[in-house]
């Protein structure tokens, strides 16, 4: 028989270095600005567009924006970090706030710090109490600088965003080069658009004092992307010619960005009846052969689930992410969480073998696919890739790059030319690797049946006969080989930071831009400080992990859950027991400033520590539970508990 | 429609592995129809693929020669679909029976032929739970005494053929596995429809429904062939579908005579390679307009 098979050497590895490349120092100036508004109000495009403005100019950013599960109305609180260093999480504060309805202006203007700045349109808003010391209010009186925004509402924005790019330092060219792109097609909203931030900008510079900190310029072109569009792009680079999906967020833009991008890239993107029928056909399409993925939340996994198992069983690769939003049942579906992990491990009855992967960063959700698929077709196992909202709906800047690379494809032992011996096919033969060399069905002379009932080598079945003991451990002794050489495939995690230190800071997945920079925070607080984050949760690398937490003074596992579902893997896995659990449910990601306090208090003696994501400006306390227009200044309370 | 490929022996399709159904059971005659229909179709054994659910009848890729996948309760139509798809030079059949296409894969069955999958779906419809040793069926009808209704079945009786009209299925068919050759007709024709094609077959199980026996079907089919019935006719097909006394009709009911088509002929990815045999590389100058989106 005729085999192609190509390995690539230490691909997975060289990738993933490619990854730290982008830990870049922390030295560079840096703006965080929040925009907010009610969902309608143009929160995200005006983020966008700055953004974009400020890519161009070669400024880095990451954003996350919390919101809301409404269309319309609501409260909707988007974060920008800008830096020339690339910035890896949303920080810790915020300098400006532009606020384009006047429940922003009355949530977030206390948060800001002195000689922070507040952004608004004067004609429309005004504070309803005094600013913090030492903030300055930035009225803005749009319907001078902008006739046209009486007509049109959200003209407002594009002065807000002129505005600020003078207060930060910049000039007006990234953001004239972005309006000309946004509205190509229709040129007199340019032009009306170019002079609103014009008229934003040259207020600004007449009537507002800059903000000590001042942004520059640099060389650097950068790229911006959400986690899902990574994930999406990375797949399709790699291979993926089968998507298949039912709408759930916060997994839909990956959906969406296939189904625009289908015809191009000659790629079958459906969406079906649910996630039953989404998983059958991602299974039935990599059965055949093709790259086939599928990516949904929680919920829409757990209906996955009976299938993943088939796909253990018959031995056919497949790529399923999940996209893990706060649950259990529909939970908080617009808010975060690391709490699927056990169902991940459990999905599915008996026992087969499945790899698991977190990616840690937006960056490397564009990784992460071209691993998963060689694995996944390598192996012939089913590949579950965890992600979250945070990293799934947010986005950051990517050095372009890093994006134009060619994926090493490894398909592992495919049969493809006509059986030239005498010797009957054997779809499952019992090898000493496990793995069974894989005849895409179409091909001549391979006939067999794939059966999720216990079969044997040649694929009959063993299920329905009186009893076969022998066989059937055979069998269960082959797939189960196949996890000898796993660990060796995929890289194992590396310690970040000095051997010797005080802390180790443990997570997994998307914490690790978070943890990278709470590090610093402790190293520059006295605090000596290192930091593994875990990619590959199964199979782990135990030797490699217990090898670095055999080392380690004092481990502090941080992970965006209640329970700490990977703190009970880990001492499955390897026996270690962490000394301390910085945890955070409450929908929101972490910041560094929580992890700093966190370590601080499992220093103190603390064991498990709750963080609570507890500015004022977070908080609704409508009386109905229900999300409403926020409840009065909460100025002082309980605001400053990380600060 | 004539098929330009030579007839083949229909042994090709028989493999070694006997059915392990029992003995008389109305499976044999489904499962006889299909090496016939394929081999009078000329088709390659390699370019088959059989996917069945879970149930007695789904363990029919077992016992017929070609690719086959057993897959799962229910999931049969699911599997098919992205089988078909990855690979559209394939035919590709879907085998099982009432409890898994009508009762856990109903809405795969409601939504594969609104999706118009070009599959051949054969239901082995004996309205029971054979494997499971004797439970109440969608399509046992009301009244029908089984393990779990004791009392008689309070439910209504669920009609595939109405409801695969309804669903936009352009070729809706009934056979009756003690009418062998005209069942293999109906396969033949079901198989060339460039489409859904359902074929549900009555094929009685002997052992745990003493009510609809092989005489009882004797007793009330009659085909639609040998009447006036014209098939591309949908309010009179849905006439006939309906029908279930004294007389019920088997054959070719309706054949949409101006058929949509199929999903996997319209896909954009699906119009020239079958997807497994396209490269899976990307241009660099695709791959840098893909980058630039993002800038």
């Amino acid at each position: 028989m005729a085999l192609c098979s190509r390995r690539p050497e230490g691909a997975a590895r060289v990738l993933l270095r490619a990854i730290a490349r982008e830990k870049v120092n922390m030295s560079q100036p840096e703006l965080i600005v929040g925009v907010g508004g009610a969902a309608g109000d143009g929160v995200a495009s005006a983020g966008n567009t700055l953004v974009l403005s400020l890519a161009r100019q070669g400024i880095a950013a990451y954003s996350y924006n919390s919101y809301q599960s409404v269309i319309r109305g609501g409260h909707s609180w988007l974060r920008l970090r800008f830096s020339a260093d690339k910035p890896l999480g949303v920080g810790d504060q915020v300098d400006a706030v532009i606020a384009l309805n006047q429940d922003t202006l009355d949530r977030h203007m206390q948060e800001l710090q002195p000689g922070g700045l507040v952004l608004y349109n004067g004609a429309r808003l005004s504070p309803s109490y005094d600013p913090p010391p030492g903030v300055q209010l930035c009225a803005l009186p749009v319907p001078e600088l902008c006739p046209a925004s009486k007509r049109l509402p959200v003209m407002q924005n594009t002065v807000a965003v002129g505005a600020l790019m003078q207060l930060m330092g910049l000039d007006i060219s990234g953001l004239e080069s972005v309006l000309q792109s946004t509205f190509a097609k229709k040129p007199a909203v340019v032009q009306s658009n170019i002079e609103a931030a014009q008229a934003g900008y040259d207020y600004a510079a007449a009537n507002f004092t800059p903000p000590a900190t001042q942004l520059e310029a640099t060389d650097q072109k950068w790229a911006q992307a959400s986690g899902n569009h990574l994930f999406a792009m990375g797949a399709a680079l790699a291979g993926c010619k089968f998507y298949v999906a039912y709408p759930m967020s916060p997994a839909t833009h990956i959906l969406e960005w296939f189904a625009t991008h289908a015809e191009r890239l000659n790629i079958c993107v459906r969406q079906v009846e649910d996630e039953i029928s989404v998983i059958n056909m991602a299974i039935g399409a990599g059965h055949m052969g093709v790259r086939s993925m599928c990516a949904t939340s929680g919920g829409g996994f757990a209906l996955m689930t009976e299938a993943i198992g088939m796909a253990g069983i018959i031995e056919t690769p497949v790529v399923a992410i999940n996209v893990m939003r706060a649950g259990p049942s529909t939970g908080v579906p617009t808010k975060t969480e690391q709490a699927d992990l056990n169902q991940a491990f459990g999905a599915s009855q008996g026992d087969f073998q499945r790899v698991i992967i977190a990616p840690l960063s937006m960056t490397d959700c564009f990784n992460t696919p071209h691993e998963a698929f060689n694995v996944a077709e390598r192996y012939q196992i089913p590949v579950i890739i965890l992600s979250d909202l945070l990293m799934s709906e947010g986005s950051e800047t990517v050095d372009p790059a890093l994006l134009d690379v060619e994926f090493p494809i490894d398909r592992g032992e495919v049969v493809t030319a006509p059986n030239g011996s005498d010797e009957p096919y054997l779809r499952y033969k019992n090898t000493p690797s496990g793995i069974s060399p894989r005849a895409l069905p179409g091909t001549p002379d391979h006939l067999y049946v794939s059966g999720t009932d216990e079969h044997d080598e040649d694929g009959v079945l063993i299920s329905d006969v009186y009893t076969d003991p022998v066989r059937r451990k055979k069998m269960v002794d082959k797939r189960v080989r196949k996890f000898e050489t796993v660990t060796r495939y995929l890289p194992a995690p590396e310690l970040d930071g000095p051997a010797d230190a005080d802390v180790t800071l443990l997570g997994w997945g998307s914490t690790w831009g978070t943890l990278v920079e709470a590090a610093e925070h402790l190293r520059q607080a006295g605090i000596s400080t290192n930091h593994l984050q875990i990619k590959f949760l199964v199979p782990l690398h135990v030797e490699e992990i217990s090898a670095i937490l055999g080392r380690s003074r004092r481990t502090i596992i941080v992970e965006n859950n209640q329970s700490g579902q990977f703190a009970r893997h880990l001492r499955a896995e390897t026996g270690i027991v962490a000394d301390g659990h910085i945890r955070k449910y409450d929908g929101e990601p972490f910041e560094p400033k929580h992890i700093v306090a966190g370590v601080k208090d499992v220093l103190a003696g603390a064991e498990v520590v709750d963080v609570l994501s507890s500015e004022s400006g977070w908080r609704t306390d409508h009386p109905t539970g229900t999300s409403g227009p926020w409840q009065g200044l909460r100025v002082g309370e309980e605001s400053k508990t990380f600060a | 429609m004539a098929t330009a490929a030579v007839a083949v022996d229909p042994k090709v399709f028989k493999p070694e592995v006997p059915p392990d159904w029992c003995p008389g059971c109305g499976d044999f005659g489904v499962l006889n129809g299909m090496f016939q229909a394929c081999a009078a179709l000329g088709l390659e054994p390699a370019q088959v693929l059989v996917v069945s659910g879970i149930g007695c009848s789904s363990n029919l890729p077992g016992f017929f020669r070609s690719y086959g996948v057993h897959s799962l309760h229910g999931r049969a139509l699911p599997f098919a679909t992205g089988a078909k798809l990855a690979n559209t030079s394939m035919t590709v059949i879907a085998t099982g029976g009432d409890g898994d296409g009508y009762g856990i894969g109903l809405n795969h069955f409601i939504q594969a032929m609104r999706r118009n999958i070009d599959v051949t779906y054969i239901v082995m419809n004996n309205e029971i739970y054979g494997l499971t040793t004797g439970q109440v069926s969608p399509t046992s009808e009301t009244g029908m005494k089984t393990k779990t209704t004791p009392l008689g079945n309070l439910e209504g009786m669920l009609n595939p053929l109405a409801l695969a009209m309804a669903s936009g299925c352009g070729f809706v068919a009934r056979g009756f596995s003690g009418q062998p050759k005209h069942l293999t007709e109906l396969y033949k024709q079901g198989i060339e429809h460039k489409g859904f094609a359902l074929i549900d077959v009555f094929s009685p199980c002997v052992t745990f429904n003493k009510v609809n026996t092989y005489p009882w079907f004797r007793e009330r089919v009659y085909k639609v062939e040998e009447t006036d019935h014209d098939p591309t006719d949908f309010h009179a097909a849905m006439d006939r579908a309906l029908e279930w006394d004294e007389r019920i009709p088997i054959g070719l009911v309706y054949r949409n005579p101006d058929p949509r088509p199929s999903i996997d002929s319209l896909d954009t990815a699906l119009q020239g390679e079958a997807l497994v045999r396209q490269g899976y590389t990307i241009a660099p100058e695709t791959r840098r307009d893909l980058i630039h989106e993002f800038m």
